[in-house]
């Protein structure tokens, strides 16, 4: 099992190490840098000396090889550096979103379970039924429906609605508070958002946890607790439902995983500040050091993940033969 | 046909007089409360002197004053300067217009207590004007024509000139020079102003969250009265909230999580919250100090050719698009090289006589085919590089293809985002013809047009034209206004009718539907001026 571990954290360093190399070199192929989108995008009069300097502030008229020398060996020493269009420690921009992010990615979670769970339970135990059906269509439409659509549709709702019914139209607030700070303003911020993502994720969800029921309720043991006369409530909460789950929070991982960052678009609808968000703006201004920084992070996470996940495996089923 | 509503017309109509000085005259400003705004940009960094970009104007001038500013009482008038640290009128120019004296103001301090003096003044211009090497400075071109910039006692600051120059006092009202201490320059260093804020502006800073908002708080030593006798600013405080999608701003000033956006919105989105919210929205409109071109790249045949270009403006039915294009997009007066309103600019009479002005659509339009007949680029192919941004840029680029079309020409648009835009126009030189744009703050007529010259930093079209270089060096050192006015039509007609080196569409034109509550703003031509917001007052 060690000679395993050992040999999984090895195989990390190429990993990391090809995705540094793809991450560096595909952001120089495209056209342009920061300088030019700083001084000249907004269409004034600069000198070409002024976007020189800018270069050669921030390191860009250096050779490739040493740029990314100077990139790759600050990310070994966990050092990110400084982004190009702010100047301000990266560290520190990622941290300033990171929490509005994980508190959008708990509530769309919670959210998920709490719509995904009852709804795939009912569904699969009344099979072929009106209900079934219905949950199936309302699932399938929140696969179909992208998350940011159907933000904007809450946010014009939400305008329309209180103004008819009001006389002045409400939308939710657009700054972030802190949880702590003021509660009520961050939930009445946060819980839109929450809601659009956790829509799409619970329909996911909700047919995993269908077809994984179906599954287990046709398994000789729920057949046997049947014929030893069960209530048929305790079968699925005891027996099939526990069962079934694996699956499902094997669903619900990877999506919490994808929100922390991947939640590009409904953050710019809502305007949430968060990690998102700042991968486009990173990306729109050619910081190279925000997005390379942004993109090494979640690369990291990912590893880390499929790691513990690997290790978690040959924890539990001793059948998976690693070594 | 059929005509707009009471409720839109009325609220619409409300705004234009209010723009127009009709309305906020009186002196029953309230005072108090914070005014939330919205911002459609990213703030790169705090210091003036090196951003261009209104995301940073917007949030960050509150804090600071300038030397002089655009009357923010009269920000359409392209002429009107006032002092803002300085005392009295903004002078004339002595010995003929080379020298300009400034007195300043005895009673400014800085936000942490140091008393301002001509030193700071003059500190801050030397390092906008004479950066230490290896110091940005991104308007030092402007100021070209400054020999030096002295104080000469203790309130007094002396700038003298190389040459006279119409454009030296607009350059020193831009809203970008913002003046530091010099003792903060001295002791902290020139970049320390990048990530700190230390002004003698109308407000002072409370807290920054990149990505989210800044808040900044009212000065209670500022040194501008109100009109009630008291200290100005009226306001208690300010949000600039940070929201890049237009949608969202406007949704914000809808659901009232903002009371104003200051850079503009399209049409549509005007009349859709004058539909929704009638008189809680007032609707300021101006002339907007930004016009769009289509540069040929001279560096390529046929492009290279007068004749194909002036094809290619003659081919524009500019005031039929005028007429259609200002209904979609931020985009509504014909001109020529200067800012429709200023003096300088050319009258419709002047207009008509350069190519592709007149309006005779028809004749225009057959002689261009007869150009392009002549040059031996019938059936012209070309590839547009235009830049990824619906507001002005994909509807106007989308009309030059239509346009151009009707004499034949075949012209295939390539939509790139910013970076790759930039990347053809300023770098690789990899065009055919694109788009490109002119945008300034301070209306600087003189300045401004160097844009067309073939020796500019900002110009893309790849040519050398001696005749025009040498008609601005004249425009450049013409002392009256009725010389500048003659040469500048000389300039105009070269550059664009003759040469035809660029080919204008439309000028910008400027909507700012705002909640009806914010008084004593007035729209200025560009979206860089009036912000320092220390006459706004909320009628709540």
């Amino acid at each position: 099992m060690w000679q395993y571990i050992l040999k999984r954290l090895f195989l990390m360093i190429p990993t990391l190490l090809g995705a540094a190399i793809l991450i560096f070199f595909l952001l120089r192929l495209i056209p342009g840098d920061v300088c030019e989108i700083k001084l000249a995008g907004a269409g004034l009069y600069v000198d070409q000396e002024q976007i020189d300097i800018c270069r050669k502030n921030l390191g860009l008229d250096q050779p490739i090889l040493v740029q990314f020398w100077d990139f790759f060996s600050g990310f070994l020493t966990f050092d990110l550096g400084t982004s190009m269009w702010t100047g301000r420690a990266i560290t520190y921009e990622l941290a300033l979103r990171f929490e509005l992010s994980l508190q959008v990615a708990i509530m769309a979670t919670l959210t998920a379970i709490l719509i995904a769970i009852p709804l795939g339970t009912i569904s699969a135990v009344r099979q072929n039924t009106w209900i079934d059906y219905f949950v199936r269509a309302f699932s399938i439409a929140g696969i179909a429906i992208p998350s940011f659509w159907l933000g904007i549709m809450i946010i014009l709702g939400l305008l329309i609605g209180t103004q008819a019914w009001f006389g002045t139209p409400w939308m939710p607030p657009i700054e972030y508070v802190p949880l702590w700070v003021d509660p009520w303003a961050n939930l009445s911020q946060l819980i839109w958002p929450a809601v659009a993502t956790g829509y799409r994720y619970s329909a996911v969800a909700t047919r995993m946890t269908r077809s994984a029921l179906l599954e287990v309720l046709r398994e000789d043991y729920i057949r046997t607790a049947r014929a030893k006369g069960l209530k048929e409530k305790l079968i699925i909460n005891r027996h099939a439902l526990k069962n079934s789950m694996l699956p499902v929070v094997t669903v619900i991982g990877i999506e919490f995983a994808f929100l922390m960052g991947g939640l590009v678009v409904t953050e710019q609808v809502f305007n949430l500040n968060g990690l998102g968000k700042l991968f486009v703006e990173s990306v729109t201004n050619q910081d190279f050091a925000l997005t390379q920084a942004l993109v090494m992070v979640v690369v990291s996470v990912f590893i880390f993940t499929n790691f513990v996940v690997d290790i978690l495996y040959a924890w539990l089923d001793p059948r998976i033969r690693y070594a | 046909m059929k005509f707009p509503s009471l409720k839109f017309v009325v609220p619409l109509a409300a705004g234009l007089a209010l723009s127009f000085g009709m309305a906020g005259t009186a002196s029953a400003q309230k005072r108090g409360g914070i005014l939330n705004f919205v911002v459609g940009s990213k703030i790169p960094s705090y210091d003036g002197h090196i951003e261009g970009t209104f995301g940073m104007i917007h949030p960050i001038r509150p804090f600071y004053s300038t030397l002089i500013r655009v009357n923010p009482d009269n920000p359409q008038s392209p002429t009107d300067f006032i002092c803002d640290l300085c005392v009295g009128d903004v002078p004339k120019g002595e010995d003929g217009f080379t020298k300009y004296v400034f007195k300043i103001r005895e009673d400014v301090k800085f936000h942490d207590g140091t008393p301002l003096t001509a030193d700071d003044i003059t500190a801050t211009y030397k390092k906008i004007i004479f950066p230490p090497e290896g110091i940005a400075s991104a308007r030092k071109a402007f100021f070209k024509m400054v020999d030096s910039v002295e104080s000469t006692g203790k309130y007094e600051v002396t700038f003298k000139l190389k040459f006279p120059s119409g454009s030296f006092i607009p350059s020193v009202a831009m809203p970008f020079n913002f003046v530091y201490s010099k003792k903060d320059l001295d002791e902290k260093g020139y970049t320390w102003h990048k990530a700190n804020i230390n002004g003698t502006g109308a407000f002072t800073f409370v807290q920054h969250q990149p990505g989210s908002f800044v808040e900044g708080k009212k000065y209670a030593g500022y040194h501008h009265m109100g009109a009630d006798g008291k200290p100005k600013p009226y306001l208690d405080g300010y949000k600039a909230i940070s929201a890049p999608k237009m949608a969202l701003r406007l949704q914000a000033i809808r659901g009232d999580r903002a009371a104003i956006e200051f850079r503009g919105f399209p049409p549509k989105a005007r009349d859709d919250l004058v539909k929704a919210l009638g008189d809680k929205i007032t609707v300021q409109e101006s002339d907007w100090n930004c016009a769009l071109f289509a540069t040929p790249n001279q560096r390529r045949k046929p492009f290279d050719d007068a004749r194909v270009r002036k094809a290619l403006s003659l081919a524009l039915d500019r005031w039929g698009g005028s007429k259609y294009l200002s209904q979609i997009a931020i985009v509504k007066t014909v001109g020529g090289v200067v800012f429709p309103n200023h003096p300088l600019a050319a009258t419709k009479e002047e207009l008509v006589k350069l190519a592709g002005f007149g309006t005779d659509v028809k004749a225009n339009r057959k002689e261009a085919r007869r150009l392009l007949k002549e040059a031996g680029a019938e059936n012209l192919k070309m590839v547009f590089n235009n830049r990824g941004v619906d507001q002005p840029y994909k509807v106007v680029g989308t009309w030059l293809i239509d346009q151009w079309k009707q004499i034949g020409v075949e012209a295939e648009q390539q939509v790139n985002p910013s970076p790759v835009f930039y990347a053809k126009l300023r770098k690789k030189s990899d065009f055919d013809v694109s788009i490109d744009f002119n945008c300034q703050s301070v209306v600087n007529p003189i300045a401004d047009v160097t844009k067309f010259l073939g020796s500019a930093g900002n110009n893309y079209g790849g040519y050398k034209d001696d005749v025009l270089e040498k008609i601005y060096d004249r425009l450049l050192r013409a002392g009256t206004e009725k010389e500048q006015r003659v040469i500048m039509r000389e300039f105009e007609t070269r550059a664009l009718s003759d040469q035809v080196h660029m080919i204008p569409t439309l000028w910008w034109y400027k909507i700012n539907p705002h909640r009806s509550y914010v008084k004593g703003w007035k729209i200025a031509p560009s979206h860089y001026l009036n912000q320092s917001l220390d006459q706004i007052w909320l009628d709540k």
